[in-house]
């Protein structure tokens, strides 16, 4: 790792101010940041924690929305959505191990748009709204691509607002030596529209599978994906499955989540 | 029952009380006074020839003392290989130098080139920034056969090709082999990869140099499982220092599951920079580091055919063998395809004819060497795979094809050279068989069929030859060493004991079992003796532990010792009785005189030995100090049945582990709790290896599972409770304690049940699957699943 200078704001306007810094970055958890910086994958010169910013943590009503602040830790939101949200709360507890879940948190994960990361296909599943300093983005605008999102140099989520279905589940199947999703699928039923948010598999990070929505639409159960595919050329082929082994999964992960709803 | 700390007891760990509670001494929690830390810059490609090194920028950096590259290295030994094989022609194995540091050309990502040293750790990394290297990037060698194929590119220049040996054993039997094959009523052809692993002890490798000046004195620090080997082939073939100029310490090493035994370059590099720089050096591996500077484990690819008599007799096996060397040749490297691996393709089984070629081959990888099993795993995996084929193929039980062809005579002279001394295969398959409830298979794999999966029973029974060896015969087989183990013991004045082992411990244990032998054959409280290793200034000359060696030739050492220091003890006790010498028993710690109530206590005998004032010493000198060395006069054999049952999930290929029962023959067993953790361990590591790790490459020769992201290892919650027992004993009939050494077993004997367990519930879902290579991933056996 090299030198580099630690500021630590206590709000949002400070870490905002901090971070128009020469080389300055954001850090939350550390839980991907840190790793990176000791491969020397990154040297930032200034690191911008925000772990001592109030206003972006906590879980609470807001409307019919769950309001999660950015610097939320994956097991604060295991914890306060248990009752709230199951499916949500399922999914954050089921991140790395005990220690990551204790760092890690939402906003770093959803602005890091790792293309095996679960909180993104959490966010695009249920169509979130995350919140930055500057302005609200709508999920299905958020995720652009693998490590890429809407968000402008220095800007920082934070917030997530969830819209919670009437039913919901996160179906992860997990690559074996990292345990991030091979492939996972999150799907959520809102009664008159479903939702199926899929991760790990493209190469393009987290996307909807707009034709099982559809088809989910009109009949929800397992056999109305039964017909359908999604095109393996788009996926990643890697040491731990082909494409047309992720496509498989994209299938059998969303009539799995189903069949549990259903 | 035995006695509590006596043989057989399942005494507590008394090294874990200082493991568990975070107080063990590791390398590196070794910090010398004035040290500095080097710093490996090494290559990030696979084949490259080095143009030139400028390190005038390194060297201008903040805290950097010295940047070291080959040119420092001039007239140093390259690191020894301790195994040479011969060649089916005649000619010895070709091979190439192994520089500390890489000299012209790097040969692996890895490959060390230079090393910077500085005040700090971080200094020394910033400043390998700095340090300009032009290498010239060349093709990689990374295919076996291709590497051999003529005008393939070289990993070393001045060799004739890629092609370290070409082994043929036994090479008399070979044309009578081809006869009975050609001859035969059927044969069994299988062709199948034992992947490449990652041994990853949890301790990283660590090395502290220091060089004391005033007395020229070098003292070397590292994570080894061998110190005094370790001495011998640094101190002799690198460095050129006397054995009583370099001391050699590994003190708490967290495991090594083989990849400790070897000698590396940063071992040598400490030692050689701490008298340059006159200041202690060390090196500290990160994780990263280890992945691509720790000896990998297995890399065989081989095709066996199992030839068989009308009857399903077996009459012959020949196999064929590409075994990667990797860039250069490690300690062991040459012995692991060949006398540890060929010697027991006979397995359990009375197969009359057995030919072997194996074919070792540089690529430009990491090298291999022995790694938990070594040779062995690879050996009963074909054998194991290739008889649960030739049962489907013939429509038999794979466990009566088994049992109708085992050796049920002892001793039995295999045609690959070894000689069993015991063993009771029945009675282990008997045991597994009934561990596994077997008879519910069938209820059970109806009740998953009903939840969409498919069951399967794997069965798989191996041999192994541990407690290596007889030196001079394995002298012959072209060892550099010998293969004897050493033990001092010190009695102290008051009756407490001090064992000097020239065995290690790195996890196994022996700080409490070797301790349980020694007071049991006293009678005295195992509280009484503490073991000492680790350390060439205070352990006598002794070859350390690997090939579950420890317990069979450490731990016979020590008896040999042990029974010089009672007959010695009992002398003095005649004496002190006024009693005929050969009229002294020696029970519970107490001496007394056949058929008399006379009795004199431990503790005064060895009081009187360093107090010799009543005392025969115009017979015998005063002390109870004895040194034994035992040189084993064959291997020991355990053997053992392994049975598994898994479910596959066919739409996604997932293996769920459901049951995993290990019947072993250890003959008898010292600490029944270590060694059933001995097999946990074991059996955790055939998992990994059957269904999870991978180390891979791509075809330009980058390893492409670095780091833990992609190098799958198991966790507990990906096993089963394991079931396993050690009640099917035959002792070894040559070593004074009847055992035979338990520490790889799990490794050797698991992975053909997992996979036959897979394949078996593919069939069985009509999925005709005759082979998936290692690991069986989801992803390998969905696959496998869509092919067939
Ligand atoms: C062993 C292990 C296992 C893991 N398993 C999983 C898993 O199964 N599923 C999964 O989804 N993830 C997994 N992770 C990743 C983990 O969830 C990370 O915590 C998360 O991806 C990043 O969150 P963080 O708070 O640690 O971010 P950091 O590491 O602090 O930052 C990550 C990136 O986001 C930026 N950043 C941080 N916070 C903000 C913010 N509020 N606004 C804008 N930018 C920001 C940083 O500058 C950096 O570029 C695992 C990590 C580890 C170490």
């Amino acid at each position: 790792m090299q030198n580099f200078e630690f500021v630590r704001p206590t709000s949002v306007a400070d870490a905002v101010a901090a971070l128009k810094g020469d080389e300055a970055q954001p850090m939350s958890g550390g839980q991907t940041l840190m790793p990176t910086m000791k491969a020397r994958l990154a040297a930032p010169e200034i690191l911008v924690s925000l772990t001592a910013i109030d206003e972006m943590k906590g879980v609470r009503k807001d409307g019919d929305q769950i309001w999660i602040g950015g610097g939320t830790t994956h097991a604060t939101v295991a914890r306060e959505t248990a009752e709230s949200y199951p499916a949500l709360s399922s999914l954050a507890g089921r991140i790395g191990d005990p220690s990551v879940r204790s760092r890690g948190t939402i906003g770093g994960s959803i602005a890091n748009n790792d293309p095996s990361a679960c909180y993104p296909a959490g966010a695009l599943g249920s169509g979130a709204t995350i919140v930055t300093d500057r302005r609200e983005i709508a999920a299905d605008d958020f995720f652009q691509g693998m490590f890429m999102s809407a968000l402008d140099e220095g800007e920082i989520v934070t917030a997530v607002k969830f819209p919670v279905p009437q039913k919901a589940i996160y179906q992860k199947f997990i690559q074996p030596a990292s345990r991030f999703p091979l492939t996972a699928v999150f799907v959520a039923h809102f009664g008159d529209t479903v939702r199926v948010a899929v991760t790990g598999a493209s190469s393009d990070g987290v996307f909807r599978w707009t034709e099982a929505e559809e088809a989910l639409q009109g009949n929800f159960s397992a056999d109305a994906v039964s017909g359908l595919s999604v095109s393996a050329a788009m996926m990643i082929s890697d040491l731990h499955g082909s494409g047309a082994y992720r496509a498989q999964l994209t299938k059998v992960m969303t009539q799995r989540a189903v069949a549990a709803l259903a | 029952m035995p006695k509590d700390g006596g043989i057989g007891s399942s005494t507590k760990r008394r090294e874990d009380v200082r493991f568990l509670s975070g107080t063990g001494r590791y390398t590196d929690d070794i910090n010398l006074h004035g040290q500095l830390y080097a710093h490996f810059v090494r290559s990030d490609v696979a084949h490259g020839k080095i143009n030139g090194i400028n390190a005038d920028a390194a060297m201008a950096m903040p805290g950097v003392v010295r940047v070291f590259t080959a040119k420092d290295f001039e007239g140093v030994g390259g690191v020894p290989c301790g195994w040479q094989i011969t060649s089916i022609d005649g000619s010895p194995m070709q091979e190439p130098k192994h520089p500390v540091l890489a000299e012209g050309k790097v040969r692996h990502v890895g490959d060390p080139i230079a090393v910077v040293v500085a005040e700090s750790l971080g200094q020394a990394r910033d400043a390998a920034d700095a340090l300009e290297i032009d290498i010239e990037m060349l093709p990689a060698v990374m295919d076996m056969k291709e590497a051999i194929k003529d005008g393939a590119p070289k990993v070393h220049d001045d060799l004739s090709s890629n092609l370290c040996y070409d082994w043929g054993f036994v090479e008399d039997n070979k044309d009578a082999v081809a006869k009975a094959i050609a001859d035969a009523d059927h044969v069994t052809t299988l062709e199948l990869v034992n992947n490449r692993l990652v041994a990853n002890p949890m301790e990283p490798r660590v090395a502290v140099g220091d060089y004391d000046m005033a007395n020229d004195e070098h003292t070397l620090y590292t994570t080894s499982q061998n110190p005094h080997v370790i001495r011998l082939l640094m101190g002799a073939f690198v460095l050129g220092i006397p054995e009583h100029k370099l001391r050699v310490v590994a003190p708490d090493v967290g495991g090594g599951f083989g990849a400790k035994i070897f000698h590396y370059a940063e071992e040598a590099f400490c030692t050689f920079a701490a008298k340059q720089l006159r200041r202690p050096v060390k090196w500290t591996s990160s994780r990263s580091e280890a992945f691509m500077s720790d000896a990998h484990g297995r890399d065989h690819v081989t095709k066996i055919e199992l030839a068989m008599d009308k009857d399903n007799n077996f009459t012959a096996i020949r196999t064929e063998t590409y075994a990667n060397m990797g860039a250069y040749l490690s300690t062991f490297a040459p012995s692991v395809p060949t006398w540890l691996h060929g010697t027991l393709m006979a397995g359990n089984y009375k197969t009359p004819l057995i030919y072997v070629n194996v074919k070792a081959v540089f690529t430009n990888t990491v090298p291999v060497d022995a790694y938990r099993g070594a040779g062995r795993p690879e050996a009963t995996f074909q054998l194991e795979r290739v008889i649960d084929k030739a049962a489907r193929e013939r429509g038999v039980s794979p466990i009566e094809l088994r049992r109708q062809n085992f050796i049920t005579e002892f001793p039995y002279a295999t045609p690959v050279a070894v000689e069993y001394d015991t063993g009771d295969y029945h009675a282990t398959m008997d045991r597994v068989l009934e561990m596994a409830d077997h008879a519910g298979f069938e209820a059970r794999a109806e009740q998953s069929k009903k939840n969409g999966k498919l069951r399967g029973f794997g069965i798989a029974h191996y041999i192994e030859a541990c407690g290596i060896a007889p030196s001079n015969l394995v002298g012959q087989l072209g060892a550099r060493a010998g293969l004897y183990e050493s033990a001092t013991v010190r009695v102290n004045a008051t009756g407490s004991i001090s064992v000097m082992t020239g065995s290690h411990s790195h996890g196994q244990g022996h700080e409490t079992s070797f301790a349980q032998v020694v007071s049991e054959m006293i009678g005295i409280d195992a509280t009484q003796v503490d073991i000492v290793h680790g350390d060439t200034s205070k352990t006598p000359m002794g070859m350390g532990t690997y090939g579950s060696r420890s317990i069979a030739v450490g731990g016979s050492a020590m008896v040999r010792a042990t029974e010089k220091i009672i007959a010695k003890a009992k002398k003095i006790a005649a004496h002190l009785m006024e009693a005929s010498e050969g009229d002294i028993e020696l029970k519970d710690g107490q001496f007394t005189v056949a058929g008399t109530d006379k009795s004199v206590a431990w503790g005064d005998v060895t009081l009187a030995a360093y107090v010799p004032h009543n005392y025969p010493l115009e017979d015998i000198e005063p002390g109870l100090e004895e040194t034994a060395f035992y040189d084993p006069a064959n291997f020991t054999y355990p053997s053992g049945g392994y049975a598994c049952e898994v479910e596959v999930d066919p739409d996604t290929g997932k293996v769920d582990v459901l049951s995993f029962s290990a019947a072993d023959d250890f003959g008898n067993v010292i600490n029944p709790m270590i060694v059933e953790g001995q097999v946990h361990g074991g059996v955790a590591q055939g998992f990994g290896q059957a269904m999870m790790e991978n180390c891979a490459y791509d075809a330009d020769g980058q390893l492409i599972s670095a780091s833990y992201m992609d190098y799958a290892m198991p966790r507990a919650t990906d096993l089963p409770m394991f079931k396993v027992d050690h009640s099917c004993q035959t002792p070894c009939t040559h070593n004074p304690l009847g055992v035979k050494g338990c520490g790889e077993a799990g490794a050797i004997g698991s992975p053909p049940a997992f996979v036959n367990a897979v394949i078996d519930a593919l069939h069985r879902g009509g999925h005709k699957v005759e082979h998936i290579n290692m690991p069986l991933t989801p992803d390998r056996v969905w696959t496998a699943i869509q092919n067939s």
